[in-house]
């Protein structure tokens, strides 16, 4: 599976992509600058976290409007794979390839920490190999990341199940206190109608290697490229 | 401004911070009086803050070589060679001033500008950590400043794209009127590819990089280079504002177009600016630079020579490139969406020749500018120390109730937990921090490697207020010692020099004496001093602050697996205390906080037991003989065991004697050096002490880990016994009760 890292001016998880990527999933990466409007040769575009055109106007806002996420329109629409994380969630919705906006922190404070995510639904690309309930732990590190959405669209995404990922506690309960950020009923995730674009607060690129703490970022990787491995064995490794 | 510049005089000399004396020494060496934009260039460039005219003579006095010191001082930071072909590049720097003014900008700018330091270098920045001090929370001031200072350093730090790792923040009523924020980076290169300031080759194009000038910042050098009074607030133009995104455009513009082999040298335009760059860059070479100041990029109107000379606008550098090869850069810059101008030359002359529009501006030898005046100026002791010291803190009555003493120790918001902090930082981008802040050192990877780094900074503004020289001696092993209870060898250390005004020699006296103890436990401990800074004039209104070294010790993890952190891991552990029993309540937390006086003496230094017991404690952890090891600081020996119970994931109790014939607050919360607290599974106690043997240190078991409360006794008597959830309770309420 050949994999695109993009990079902004701002942009500062996109080593991390590219080094986890590479160095721990073995996998062809490469970074894909945000002028480019080329991805015909990926299967997978990543859109890391920092601040991308400093955050200036809102955070994503500038970003979502770049010849790289006009491209990926078409490449979506091929039926490519995306995964936003942190700047690259909120760019994906200010480009309304997801819906919703991401605030500014319920606490008016960045917040850096450990988190933990249940998973909702297993039946996207990204989360096939996980079980419906199961708890990850994957740190956030943002000052914009209150999920936002109208009661409409709240309504669409559950009866569409595209509300991946929840803050919740380590049992796995979606309570207040485990809410980091103010997110509208603690959504820490989801994806488009297709499930083929994820974008998420959490960077699941800080929680792939057990020297660093956690590896349940890798299980996103792992479950998409099982679905392309026809007899789901990466899944297996 | 418009029109004619001022006429220079004497006065106007004196107003812009030079003497009388300097003044004399500018006519006589320029044998004519200088311009307005020159007199500008001295005033900067001799300003204390750029000049160390005070202090030179002192850090003479540090020890800065050893085989591994690839850059000692006299460069934008320090470099250590830590092995398979990497470099650590790091440097500590102060920004109080600024934020005591505005302390939103002032803390961000601090930020930036050493981060700056240290990717002028070559070396990509992979960790900050911010010593902080600030006045008590009964002042009103003080919440204020510290959400100011923290929310621009998250600001800064975040939005750049380094983690903030570690750091400590203390409060005492001397900060009050000169909160102290210093920041160091730890950066890595390779160790061949490592970037100078140096204006080498006559004839190499001098280009501008970066954001545009303005006027913020003007006399910025000199600002810090002068006391406060009740009208700082009206210096608030002299803060510069600083713009992290365009400064991690810088960064990677500079480390791509230093890869190409077409830049010769490179400096941070910091304090005087423009100025500075211009100046010391040719000085360091043996060369000279002629530029044209009309060219320089800006973003006000109608700027003067000696404006665009002194701005301390921020993100910007100065870049001498190979000649021929001028396209390679432009290219680069303009791909990051940045300024890159040529501005000038290198030239043979010696001199600094500024131009506006062809019309010379200045014309001054380099050698001149950045040779200021040195001055040895008098030193006495205070004569309110004997005074200090002579009181004896054991005629103070005893605490009624050592729960509770401990309890409201755990709460003081210097000792308690900094969480409140450190969430609003970005502690981990760049996928190296294998420690996170909370324990002794931060640990970070070298990818690529076996090796990890172990980063702490340390100072103690008490210790050294009662003797500058065992409390700086102190500060440096401190520093050290929270490096080798990670495990890590101390390789190279930074220091910054916090004190009020030395023109009063009982603050000489207090620097002097400093030094002498950094440089004689460096020394000891062969841990040479790459790099640093001084900041003097940290008084308001003549109260100066608490003589406060702060001091930063980089260490190298040869195996990143074998590594320890400071808190108790499971029950059942035995638990060692490693060094000597002297401690003392002169000068200790508990000492201001039950009683609020700053007074007593220090407990002995011995430099040869502390260098044992580090080394002691290194070959534990690195034989994975202990599950925790903690240096007892701050607090005392009950305040090291709370924290070991409470600072984990987890509550894991524990049960001590302390068995010696001291008065028991002294024994639980007396300070000494050369302490350190370790935990040992069963299974490996019989090796451990073998090693300990080995070691030839003082250490001796006092208890074990296990159940919900930490007791602590001596004999039959129990002198502590407190339940785990009200000591964790206090420890991380107890700053952030005053943020809430």
């Amino acid at each position: 599976m050949r994999f695109g890292v993009v990079v902004f001016p701002g942009t500062w998880s996109d080593c991390d992509f590219h080094y986890v990527i590479s160095e721990v999933l073995h996998e062809p990466v490469k970074y894909v600058w945000h002028r480019d409007r080329d991805l015909d040769d990926l299967d997978c575009v990543i859109l890391p976290g920092g601040f991308s055109y400093g955050d200036y106007l809102r955070a994503g806002a500038v970003a979502g409007r770049s010849p790289v996420v006009e491209a990926l329109r078409d490449f979506v629409a091929r039926g490519g794979y995306v995964l936003g994380s942190c700047n690259g969630f909120q760019i994906l919705c200010e480009a309304g390839l997801l819906p919703g906006a991401l605030l500014r922190n319920e606490c008016l404070q960045y917040r850096c920490q450990s988190t933990h995510l249940v998973v909702e639904n297993v039946e996207t690309p990204f989360t096939r190999g996980l079980r419906p309930g199961q708890v990850l732990t994957m740190p956030i590190s943002h000052g914009e990341g209150k999920y936002h959405a109208d009661p409409e669209t709240l309504r669409l995404l559950k009866d569409q199940r595209r509300i991946v990922f929840r803050y919740a506690d380590a049992e796995g309960r979606v309570t207040r206190a485990a809410n980091p950020n103010g997110s509208l009923e603690n959504i820490a995730g989801l994806v488009n109608p297709e499930g083929t674009v994820l974008g998420l607060m959490p960077h699941p690129e800080r929680a792939a290697e057990a020297a660093l703490g956690s590896t349940d970022g890798l299980l996103l990787f792992q479950s998409l490229l099982g679905s392309l491995v026809e007899d789901g064995s990466f899944l297996k490794r | 401004m418009t029109g004619a510049p001022p006429k220079v005089t004497l006065d106007l000399a004196r107003d812009s911070g030079l003497t009388a004396e300097e003044y004399d020494r500018i006519l006589q060496r320029l044998g004519r009086e200088p311009t307005y934009a020159e007199l500008g260039l001295f005033a900067a460039l001799w300003s204390e803050h750029c000049a160390y005219k005070h202090s030179r003579v002192f850090l003479s006095r540090l020890p800065t070589e050893g085989a591994r010191v690839l850059q000692g001082p006299g460069e934008n930071a320090g470099a250590i060679d830590i092995g398979d072909g990497w470099a650590v590049v790091f440097k500590i720097e102060s920004h109080n001033h600024p934020s005591f003014i505005e302390p939103f900008q002032g803390a961000a700018t601090g930020v930036g500008g050493i981060l700056r330091d240290i990717f002028t270098m070559g070396a990509r920045p992979i960790a900050l950590l911010d010593s902080l001090r600030f006045g008590e929370f009964d002042d009103p001031k003080t919440r204020r400043l510290v959400e100011g200072v923290v929310s621009g350093i998250s600001w800064y730090g975040n939005c750049f794209g380094c983690p903030t790792v570690g750091g400590e923040v203390a409060f005492a009523p001397e900060y009050a009127g000169n909160p102290l924020v210093n920041v160091m980076c730890v950066g890595l290169v390779r160790a061949d590819a490592i970037f100078r300031a140096r204006a080498e080759g006559v004839g190499n194009p001098v280009f501008y990089v970066g954001n545009k000038t303005g006027r913020d910042g003007i006399h910025g050098a000199t600002m810090a280079s002068a006391t406060f009074d009740d009208s700082a607030s009206e210096r608030r133009p002299t803060v510069q504002v600083g713009d992290p995104f365009t400064e991690k455009l810088l960064l990677e513009a500079c480390l791509e177009a230093m890869k190409t082999g077409a830049v010769v040298g490179i400096q941070d335009m910091g304090a005087a600016g423009l100025a500075c760059c211009t100046s010391e860059m040719p000085a360091r070479a043996g060369t000279g630079m002629d530029v044209e100041l009309s060219r320089v990029p800006q973003r006000e109107v109608a700027m003067t020579p000696y404006e665009i000379l002194l701005s301390e606008s921020q993100e910007r550098m100065l870049l001498v490139a190979a000649r021929g090869r001028e396209e390679e850069l432009r290219r680069i810059f303009a791909k990051w969406e940045l300024d890159a101008v040529e501005i000038g030359r290198v030239t043979a002359s010696g001199t600094l020749t500024a131009r506006l529009r062809g019309q010379v501006v200045a014309h001054v030898p380099v050698n001149l500018l950045a040779e200021a005046p040195k001055y040895t100026k008098p030193t006495a002791p205070p004569a309110w120390l004997a005074e200090r010291l002579a009181f004896d803190p054991l005629t103070l009555p005893e605490p009624a109730d050592y729960g509770e003493a401990l309890l409201a120790l755990c709460a003081s918001p210097t000792i308690a937990s900094k969480e409140w902090a450190f969430r609003q930082y970005d502690q981990q981008v760049g996928l190296n921090t294998l420690v996170l802040p909370g324990s002794d050192a931060a640990v970070l990877r070298v990818k690529g490697t076996s090796r990890a780094l172990a980063v702490s900074t340390d100072g103690n503004g008490r210790h050294v207020f009662l003797d500058p020289r065992r409390g700086a001696a102190m500060a440096v092993s401190e520093a050290a010692r929270n490096v080798s209870c990670s495990g890590a060898t101390p390789v190279g250390a930074t220091d910054c020099m916090n004190f009020g005004s030395p023109e009063r020699p009982e603050i000489l006296w207090q620097f002097a004496h400093a030094i002498d103890g950094i440089a004689e436990a460096c020394r000891a401990l062969e841990i040479p001093v790459v790099g640093g800074n001084v900041s003097f004039y940290n008084e308001t209104n003549g109260q100066a602050i608490l003589p406060t070294p702060i001091i930063g010790v980089v260490g190298v993890l040869e195996d990143t697996g074998r590594r320890a952190t400071q808190w108790f891991k499971a029950s059942g552990h035995r638990v060692a205390l490693l060094g000597p029993p002297h401690v003392s309540l002169g000068g200790s937390e508990f000492l201001w906080r039950a009683h609020r006086r700053l007074c007593g003496t220090l407990a002995p230094l011995d430099l040869e037991v502390e260098r044992k017991v580090q080394a002691a404690v290194r070959a534990a952890v690195s034989a994975g003989l202990v599950t925790a090891a903690h240096d007892c600081a701050e607090g005392g020996i009950a305040v090291a065991l709370a924290e070991g119970c409470v600072s984990g994931r987890g509550l894991v109790g524990c049960d001590a004697a302390l068995d010696t014939a001291d008065r028991a607050d002294q024994v639980l919360f007396g300070e000494g050096p050369s302490r350190v607290v370790v935990a040992v599974e069963p299974e490996r106690v019989r090796a451990f002490e073998a090693l300990m043997a080995e070691s030839a240190i003082p250490w001796r078991w006092i208890g074990a880990t296990g159940g919900d409360r930490l007791v602590l006794r001596r004999g039959t008597t129990t002198l502590v016994d407190v339940a785990l959830d009200r000591i964790e309770g206090a420890w991380r309420g107890g700053f952030e009760r005053h943020m809430a």
